[in-house]
Parts: C-alpha cells; sequence; structure tokens
C-alpha cells in the first residue's frame, strides 16, 4: 500500500514536468509575435521593444523556458501581459469561483445521472430505459455555449426569472449569486450527467445481479428497499471515484460555458489569454489544473483502493 | 427647521446613491493612461481620467482639465492655461508642474504606447502653477486632438512616481469618479470623486463597468434590467430593440473605418499577385464593389458608405474624389486591358464575424467582375503578424478612429508609418501629408487632405469600405446621453430618472 | 448482432447516423441551392416556398447548408477519431506490450496530455495551426489520442497476461505476430464502441473551436460555425440556429446511443 503511493508520488513529478513543456511549447509556438499582438493598435516600435525584452523573446526557446520553470519552482508564475496582475493574483480571484462553478455542475450532474442510471438499471430494456438514457445524454449532445444561448433568452429574457449573465460574490448577496451560476451550472453538469449516468448504470447492473442482492430479495425485502439501501450503497463508490475524474472535463465544458455566462473563472481566463498571445497566464493557469487534476486522480485511485477489496491483493 | 434640512439631505443622498451599470464589448486593458492599448479602455477611461481637452459633437476642442490655449507666431509652442481649483484622487494639485510630469511620462515611460503621438514634442517648460508651454521641434496640427485622448489625460505624479508602470493596478487620475477596484473579466468600479471641479454635472454614486463579450448576452442584460446601458449593440438588433418603449438606441458615425488593405509594397508578395502589382486590377476591384449594398448586408445599414480614411460628413473629405458606383462592365474592361480577366487573390480575414461579413460579400461581388476571391481566415493576433511582415495579398482591417484626420492617415500611408501595411510610399503624397500635419490653417489642410484623397484614390493602397455607426442602447430613463463620433461614453450629465 | 439489433436505442442510433451519411454523400442532389450562393434580396428571409428552411444573414438557403454541412460535420467527427486511433493504438501497443522506461515514458506523456484540458488544448493546437476544418480536425484528433493510448495499453497489459499468449511466446512466436494475431481482435470491441462515442464528442469540439472562430471558416457550411453565425441573430432569424443546432444534437445523439448499444453488445460483462 505504502509502496504504491510511493510509486503513484513518484510519477506526478515527470508527468507534471511533460505538462510543463506542452503547455510551455504549445504558447510559444503559437504563430505571431507575442509583443506584436500585445503592442495595441499604434503598433509602436518602442513598445514593441520593451515587450520583447520584458518577455525575453529574442532568447532562444530552452532559456525562456528555463526563466519560466525557474520562476514556478520559487512560486512566481510571472505576470498577465495585458492587465499586468500576478498571474497567481488571477488564480486565487478565479479559483472560488470555478470551485463553486465546478461543485454545483457536478451536484447537478450527480442528481441527474444518479436517478437515470438507477432508472435505467432497474427499469432495463423497457421505455423508461430509453427516456431515461436519452434524457441523460441530451446534455451531451448539445454544444453547451448553444443550449447557455438558449436558457438565456428564456429565463433571463422572456421570463425574467434569471440574471442573464455575470457574477456575483457569495459573500455580498446569496441569493444573487446562487440565481446567477444556476444555468451555467446546469449547462455544465449536464454534459457530465451522461457520463455518471453510465458508470451508475453499469455499476448497478454489476451489483443488482450479485449474490448479495439476491440474498436481501430472498428475504422479502421491499424492492424500493433493495435498490436504494443496499445495492446503490455499493454501487456509490466507483460512481464517485470515477466523478472525480471528470473534473478534466468539467473544466473543458467551463471553457466556453464560462465564455456565454461571463463567469469570471478559469475557462474564460484562459481563453482570452490564449487570443491575446498573454502566454505567462495561459501557462500558469494550466500548470495549476493539471496539478489539481492529477491531484485528485491520485485520491480517486487511492480511495478505490482502499475501498475495494479485491484491488488491494 | 433641522429636522427638514435632515430629511431633504437623506432624499439627496438616496437619490444620489445610484449605480450606472455600462456592458462593455470587451474587457479593458491596462488602466494606465501611458500604457493603454485598447478602445474599450477609453471608455472606463471617460469615467475616470479627466483630460486636458474634450471633444464636442462636432469634434471641435473644448477645454477641461484646460481653460484655453494659444500658439504662439512660429506655431512651434502651445501655451496651455489650466483650470485652478483640480485636485487628484489621492489629494495632489493638478498643476502645471503635473502636467509637465504628465507628458514627459508619455514620452519616456518604458513601455508607454503614446511616443509616437508625442514625437514632435521637444520639450515642456511650466510657465506659472496654472500656465503650461509645450514646445515642438516642428509644427503639428493634430497636437490638440491629441491632447484629448489618453496623451491628454493626467495621473498623479505622487502615485506613478510610487507605482511606475505598476499604476494601472490602481490608477489615480482626477476624473469625475476615482477606482475603487477591478476583478479582471468581470468588473471594473468607480466611485464618485467628491472634489471633482466639475461635481454639478455628476448624478451617480457608482459606476460599474462589465466587460461582456457576447453581443446577444449583452443585449439580454440590458433587457432584463441587469445594465442601463450597453455599447457596440449589435445592428441586427436595432429592429426589435426599437420598438421597445423601455429602451432607447443612440447612434453616430464613427471617426474610423473599416477597409481592405492592400500590400502595395510592402513585401515581394506586392509583385507577385496582380492586385499588387497593377493599378487597373484594383480599380477593376472598386468598381466591383457596391458599397451601399456591403453596408446594407453586412451592416444591416449601420454605417455610412466610404472611400477615404474620414467619412463623407467630415470637413476634412477630399470632394474631388468622391465615392464610384459600381461598374462591374468596367471592371471587366480594365481586368482584360491589364491582361488578366480572372484574377485570383487570398484575403486574409481576422476571425471577428463583422470582418467574416464584409469578407464574404466582397468575395460574392467581386465574383460577378470575374475575382476569385479566397478567404483566409486567421486569427487576429497571427493576422498582424503576417501583416506587420507584409506576408499577405489583401487584408480586412478596421481602424478605430482619431479626433485629427492626421492620426487616420499618418501612421498607415506615411513611408515610415508603424502600421502601414500596404507599404505605400510616394514622395509627393508624402510631402502631402507632412504639409496637412504642419499647417494650422484649416482651408490648408483641407486642400492638401484634398490633393491626397485624389492620389490615395487612383493608388488604391487601400479600399476603404464604410464608417460603422456606434450602437448604444440604454434605459430610457438615462439621460443627458452625448453622442460624440469617438464612441466614448461620457458620463458628464448622465441622469437616470 | 443480434444483441445490438434487441436495443432500440442502437437501432434508432444507427438509423440515424446512416441517413445522415446517405444525405452527405448526396448532399449535391439533396440540397436545392448552392449552399455558397448570396442574394441580397434574400437576408435573413423566414422559411417559406422559396427557402424551405429560411436564409441566413447573406440570403444563403439554411437548407442547402445543412445538407452539406453535414459533410463538414461527420468529417470533422470521423477523421478525428480516425486521427487518434491512427496514432493512438500504436502507441498504446507500443507501450503496454514492451512495458519497461517505454511504457513508463509513454505513460506519463499521456497522462500530461490528460491533465490539460481538452478543449484548451485543442484550442492552443488549432490557433498553432491556423483556423480551418482541417487543422482543426488535426487538433481535436491529437488532443483525443491519450484517452485510446490508454485503452489500448490497458487491453494490452490485460491480454499479456493471458495463458494463450505466454503460450505463444514460448512457442517462439514473434512479436509482431502476437500483437497482431493474439492481443488486436481483443481490443477491437471496446476501441470501436470508444470510436463511436469519441465521434459524438468529436462533431461537439468542432461546434465548439466553431464558435471560437477556429472551425470550419465561410463561407464553407458546417452546423458548428452555423451556429456561431447564428447565435447574433437568434432573436430575428431563429431558423438560423435552430436546424444546424438541431442536427448537430440528432447526429450526436445517435453516435452516443449507437455506442452505448454497441457497449452492450460486445461487453460480455453485461447482458
Amino acid at each position: 500500500m505504502a509502496k504504491y503511493l510511493l510509486r503513484r508520488l513518484a510519477q506526478i513529478i515527470p508527468t507534471l514536468f511533460f505538462v510543463s513543456v506542452l503547455i510551455f511549447g504549445l504558447q510559444q509556438l503559437l504563430p505571431g509575435d507575442p509583443a506584436i499582438a500585445l503592442a495595441g493598435e499604434e503598433r509602436d516600435p518602442e513598445t514593441i521593444r520593451y515587450l520583447r525584452e520584458k518577455f525575453h523573446l529574442d532568447e532562444p526557446l530552452p532559456v525562456r523556458y528555463w526563466h519560466w520553470a525557474s520562476g514556478v519552482l520559487k512560486g512566481d508564475l510571472g505576470d498577465s501581459v495585458r492587465i499586468q496582475k500576478p498571474v497567481s493574483e488571477l488564480i486565487l480571484e478565479k479559483l472560488p469561483v470555478t470551485i463553486q462553478l465546478a461543485a454545483m455542475a457536478m451536484l447537478i450532474a450527480l442528481a441527474i445521472g444518479i436517478a437515470a442510471g438507477i432508472v435505467s438499471a432497474v427499469k432495463k430494456d423497457t421505455w423508461l430505459d430509453y427516456v431515461a438514457n436519452v434524457f441523460a445524454l441530451w446534455g451531451l449532445s448539445t454544444p453547451n455555449f448553444w443550449l447557455g444561448i438558449l436558457l438565456i433568452l428564456l429565463f433571463a429574457v422572456q421570463l425574467g426569472w434569471l440574471p442573464a449573465s455575470g457574477y456575483v460574490s457569495p459573500f455580498e448577496d446569496l441569493k444573487a449569486n446562487l440565481s446567477a451560476m444556476l444555468m451555467p451550472a446546469f449547462v455544465l453538469g449536464n454534459a457530465i450527467a451522461a457520463v455518471l449516468m453510465r458508470h451508475t448504470r453499469s455499476a448497478m447492473l454489476q451489483v443488482l445481479s450479485s449474490d448479495y442482492v439476491r440474498t436481501a430479495r430472498a428475504k422479502g425485502l421491499d424492492e424500493r428497499v433493495v435498490v436504494l439501501k443496499h445495492a446503490l450503497r455499493n454501487a456509490l463508490i466507483p460512481i464517485i471515484t470515477l466523478g472525480a475524474l471528470e473534473f478534466g472535463t468539467l473544466l473543458s465544458g467551463a471553457v466556453l460555458t464560462e465564455q456565454v455566462f461571463s463567469i469570471p473563472g478559469f475557462g474564460k481566463l484562459i481563453v482570452d489569454a490564449v487570443f491575446n498571445r498573454d502566454y505567462l497566464v495561459v501557462q500558469g493557469v494550466v500548470l495549476f489544473t493539471a496539478t489539481v487534476y492529477i491531484t485528485l486522480n491520485l485520491l480517486a485511485d487511492l480511495a478505490y483502493f482502499l475501498v475495494n477489496p479485491r484491488m488491494r491483493t | 427647521m433641522r429636522c427638514l434640512a435632515l430629511f431633504f439631505s437623506v432624499v439627496a443622498f438616496s437619490v444620489n446613491a445610484q449605480t450606472l451599470r455600462i456592458g462593455l464589448a470587451e474587457d479593458p486593458d491596462i488602466l494606465d493612461p501611458s500604457m493603454a492599448r485598447t478602445f474599450v479602455g477609453r471608455i472606463v477611461f471617460a469615467g475616470l481620467c479627466d483630460k486636458l481637452f474634450d471633444l464636442d459633437e462636432k469634434l471641435g476642442i473644448v477645454p477641461q482639465l484646460a481653460t484655453g490655449y494659444e500658439w504662439s507666431k512660429d506655431n512651434k509652442s502651445l501655451v496651455i492655461k489650466l483650470r485652478s481649483g483640480v485636485t487628484f484622487h489621492d489629494g495632489e494639485k493638478m498643476d502645471a508642474a503635473a502636467v509637465k510630469y504628465n507628458l514627459e511620462r508619455h514620452k519616456n515611460m518604458k513601455g508607454s504606447n503614446r511616443r509616437g503621438e508625442l514625437a514632435v514634442v521637444s520639450s515642456v517648460d511650466v510657465v506659472d502653477a496654472a500656465t503650461v508651454r509645450i514646445n515642438l521641434a516642428a509644427p503639428f496640427a493634430p497636437l490638440l486632438a491629441v491632447l484629448t485622448d489618453r496623451s491628454g489625460m493626467m495621473v498623479s505624479p505622487k502615485a506613478a512616481e510610487a507605482a511606475g508602470d505598476k499604476l494601472g493596478a490602481k490608477p489615480v487620475c482626477s476624473g469625475p469618479f476615482r477606482f475603487v477596484e477591478r476583478v479582471a473579466q468581470d468588473r471594473i468600479v468607480l466611485e464618485r470623486f467628491p472634489a471633482y471641479w466639475n461635481k454639478g454635472q455628476i448624478h451617480f454614486e457608482r459606476i460599474v463597468y462589465q466587460p461582456i463579450v457576447d453581443a446577444t448576452v449583452r443585449l439580454a442584460n440590458l433587457r432584463s434590467g441587469q445594465l442601463d446601458f450597453i455599447e457596440r449593440l449589435a445592428p441586427s438588433d436595432v429592429p426589435q430593440l426599437r420598438g421597445d418603449s423601455r429602451f432607447k438606441i443612440a447612434k453616430i458615425v464613427e471617426i474610423g473605418y473599416q477597409g481592405i488593405t492592400i500590400n502595395v509594397g510592402k513585401s515581394d508578395i506586392a509583385q507577385k499577385n496582380p492586385l499588387g502589382k497593377d493599378a487597373r486590377v484594383r480599380e477593376a476591384f472598386e468598381l466591383s464593389l457596391d458599397r451601399d449594398a456591403i453596408v446594407k448586408v453586412a451592416m444591416d445599414g449601420e454605417a455610412q458608405a466610404g472611400n477615404q480614411w474620414v467619412a463623407p460628413s467630415n470637413r476634412y473629405y477630399g470632394k474631388s474624389a468622391p465615392i464610384p458606383k459600381r461598374n462591374v462592365e468596367r471592371a471587366k474592361q480594365l481586368l482584360k486591358e491589364a491582361g488578366v480577366p480572372n484574377p485570383s487573390f487570398t484575403l486574409m480575414t481576422p476571425t471577428t464575424s463583422d470582418a467574416q461579413r464584409i469578407a464574404q460579400v466582397v468575395q460574392a461581388m467581386a465574383k460577378d467582375a470575374g475575382f476569385d476571391v479566397r478567404i483566409q481566415a486567421t486569427e487576429f493576433a497571427t493576422s498582424l503578424n503576417l501583416a506587420d511582415k507584409g506576408q499577405f495579398e489583401a487584408y480586412v482591417l478596421a481602424w478605430s478612429g482619431r479626433a485629427d484626420p492626421d492620426g487616420n492617415l499618418h501612421t498607415m500611408l506615411a513611408c515610415k508609418g508603424p502600421t502601414n501595411y500596404a507599404g505605400y510610399c510616394k514622395e509627393d503624397v508624402e510631402k502631402l501629408i507632412d504639409e496637412s500635419r504642419t499647417s494650422l490653417d484649416p482651408a490648408r489642410r483641407a486642400a492638401a487632405y484634398d490633393k491626397i484623397a485624389a492620389q490615395v484614390a487612383k493608388d488604391r493602397p487601400i479600399v476603404y469600405l464604410y464608417h460603422r455607426n456606434w450602437l448604444w442602447a440604454h434605459n430610457a430613463k438615462l439621460t443627458g446621453l452625448r453622442t460624440v463620433p469617438d464612441g466614448m461614453v461620457r458620463v458628464q450629465g448622465l441622469k437616470m430618472n | 448482432m443480434k444483441k445490438l439489433l434487441r436495443r432500440g436505442g442502437a437501432i434508432f442510433g444507427l438509423v440515424v447516423v446512416a441517413l445522415f451519411v446517405v444525405l452527405a454523400l448526396a448532399a449535391q442532389w439533396v440540397a436545392p441551392y448552392d449552399p455558397l450562393a448570396t442574394s441580397w434580396s434574400a437576408v435573413r428571409q423566414a422559411p417559406g416556398a422559396a427557402y424551405l428552411l429560411g436564409a441566413d444573414e447573406l440570403g444563403r438557403d439554411v437548407l442547402s447548408r445543412v445538407v452539406w454541412g453535414a459533410r463538414a460535420s461527420l468529417l470533422a467527427g470521423v477523421v478525428s477519431v480516425c486521427i487518434s486511433v491512427a496514432c493512438g493504438v500504436p502507441i498504446g501497443m507500443l507501450a503496454g506490450y514492451l512495458g519497461g522506461w517505454i511504457d513508463a515514458l509513454i505513460s506519463r506523456i499521456t497522462d500530461a496530455m490528460l491533465a490539460c484540458p481538452f478543449l484548451i488544448l485543442a484550442i492552443a493546437l488549432a490557433a498553432f495551426l491556423g483556423p480551418s476544418l482541417t487543422n482543426a480536425m488535426i487538433a481535436i484528433g491529437i488532443s483525443a489520442t491519450p484517452v485510446f493510448i490508454r485503452l489500448t495499453r490497458a487491453q494490452v497489459l490485460a491480454a499479456k497476461a493471458e495463458e494463450y499468449v505466454e503460450a505463444a511466446r514460448a512457442l517462439g512466436n514473434p512479436h509482431l505476430r502476437i500483437a497482431l494475431r493474439h492481443i488486436f481482435p481483443n481490443i477491437v470491441a471496446p476501441l470501436i464502441v470508444q470510436a463511436t462515442l469519441a465521434i459524438a464528442a468529436a462533431v461537439i469540439a468542432e461546434a465548439s473551436l466553431s464558435f471560437l472562430g477556429l472551425g470550419q471558416q465561410p463561407p464553407a457550411p458546417s452546423w458548428g460555425s452555423m451556429l456561431n453565425t447564428a447565435r447574433n441573430y437568434v432573436d430575428q432569424a431563429p431558423w438560423m440556429a435552430i436546424w444546424p443546432g438541431l442536427s448537430i444534437f440528432l447526429l450526436v445523439l445517435s453516435f452516443n446511443l449507437l455506442g452505448d448499444g454497441l457497449r452492450d453488445a460486445l461487453d460480455p460483462r453485461h447482458k
């Protein structure tokens, strides 16, 4: 067990190294001179020269990587060129927003996915199975930016129930915060609901045909108790651990959802930075999210490992 | 009696305790007038930083921090009289020393983007506490217009000394509102500056600027009541909003332009492509275009067709080069004469929806004359780079515009202009451009511009297409809005009833 | 196959996918207009006799563009996944079969790619290559490769432990033959399932990239770029968005249903 943990921890370092190289390479190799892109409409040659100097743009790639990487190891992720804020400050600013969005989306996904999965497994091959299937798949099948715009037009403009976009801090106004986050969290959670539905369905099917459940049924227990109390409890662990791995999908989905709903989270930050060639922001944020993802992965594996007696041998 | 006074002051306070919520089309960049690079940042500056002079609806120069000016006899120095009693947000006095500090900062600070505009300024003298003299290397007519923009904005020298190039994180100016906070990509919050010299004109306690990139969502925010004002309403949204009595639309023709820049000499590509090489091919291309149809289809009519760097309604528009009408037959004839009946070229198009619509319409129109226009969609940042290196044949490019026509001309068509992507350099035009900048007589300037327009219309390094309407939409209860062609949202006089 | 046909959802999926493929192949006979033909008088015309599904912002027929757009969207889905499979499977087999430091290296790089959000990778790659449908396909394909590497590697590791493989090695069979003859057939089933589901995700990814201006470029039609343009006109010309949106939804849903059905049919654990 300890050996497994140590082995996994040792793997994190080369992985993070490759992440850093990957994201650095992608940014630096983007076509276009970042100095010109950042120089503004006037294209003043002095400004361009100043920017090239500031970001070591005239030095060879490995040297630039070293400047950045050594800074990262010291805790300095650099500054955003566009608005002159340190990247670490930007991350801290956006982190609570993204965490809240991800958490709400996950809750919605769990609610929809698990419910649909249970129905689908229990009522397998009936029309309820198909309905539950399509209901969960619907989220995966629609581009989230599209769904977002439709929802805004319906709930914000036509009905006026929810705000069209934007973000209010929960400490400022909790009600406004929740109503602003509801639609984006729904749009985001929709897509993951399908994945969770599949996991739930297969886990439930496995458990429902197991001896344990057959015994419970033989004992004459009510079917609903069998399903919810016994089967679900056992199926829940793989569902949740697999769900933790969806963090990456969440962030991917957040990219466009945040654009449409104007939520100032990581997704919006990264996309705008790519197009503005504010590459230190992209590198810093991706490195941060990759670290979080890898850690979550590790924790999920550990949880699975600990809980599942079969894996321990 | 005291109760009454208290009651009135409470009422007055609650009437004043109002927040104006403005929706922007992009997130501004650095909020430092020396380093700022975006159009949308200037909208925030309109509430944050006062400048020496301002513009009125007819692009005339009016006083703001300065009360008057006088050119010397040789036109090589400008004496500016300053308003007294103005303080910065940190309490420091706005005086001649502060102006001198700021102008030098604009010119000399590393990373300053104002250098080009103030290139001709050689030194600044403090004559007395309320008078400043700007000395120029040569007469420069656009100077006053330059001082109505970021180069004329004054920051507190004390704050600037302390923060250096990090002033943008917490700007300290002397405008009607002072900086409170900024959350990147979310909002910029300003609060009323009680010691503002023109405080009678300010009727809001706070302004919140919110960048919302998607035009549909921005409008949705206005319609659902979350915003009071939005800039850059989409032209296609105008008809339906007009029918809604809760909102009003304001519009004015911009001082910028939308056009197609042609590589006529920036790189050897110019010689390899018939469009860049032969003026007849360019003429044929222009004759295949119907500008009114372009305006109607691409901008839903919300633009003024144009063929120069200033709009036809501008006083400096060259009347001897009117907008040519579409003439496909003549275009085909010209192509035959030039020996290329079916020329083909690549139109580099940034991936913005405006540029793409233009490109597609142009492609369809030019096809009638025999042109094969290939649209090459390029990410904006990349396209700038390629243009800078001359790696393009034609480029759909807009310019946000400057109050003085020189600002729309010099940088693109002067031989050493920083944004001269066309690679255009003609000695006689260069001389005329010089004349138009150094002469302060509007009649002489207009004459020079007329001649330049005639020549540029023949050479066609840039095919100007139209000048957009700035489209603003706001809550009908908001009054006092002034539509100035520079597209800025001036907060003085704005009131919510 | 019989098991597949028993699942109604999968049949529906298969039928719809087949319909779209036929539509895409027969585009030039089915589409009433040239999808690139503009008409200034028909700008944003409502659906009617002349334009069955309405016209777009440049007066082009929405129906024709949807039909031709099927080609772009199907291509985006299929070609991207082909790239992922063509790159991912050999690398995964290499990692699983050879083990040792090669496996460690490949696994770490795969982990690194999976740790970056998929869409961010795709955006960066597409921006790097330049906005076009081809480059979007390459970008999506490369970004989705790690999933197939992982999948293949896991299957190879499981198969390697099987007795018949050990027996084959003992008999002195060359590696390549073992890989192709014994291991590969085992991974085909889960691969097909994953590929089908990946096509669904790739079609959505193309739409997402188009939303950001990095996918199929105008004037050529693709459902994603049509949606991107349509979002400016949702109130005035909803038909510009409804039909491509519906098409994406149907196609992706069908691939998802088909993939789920295939998984049920081919996975021995599911009954």
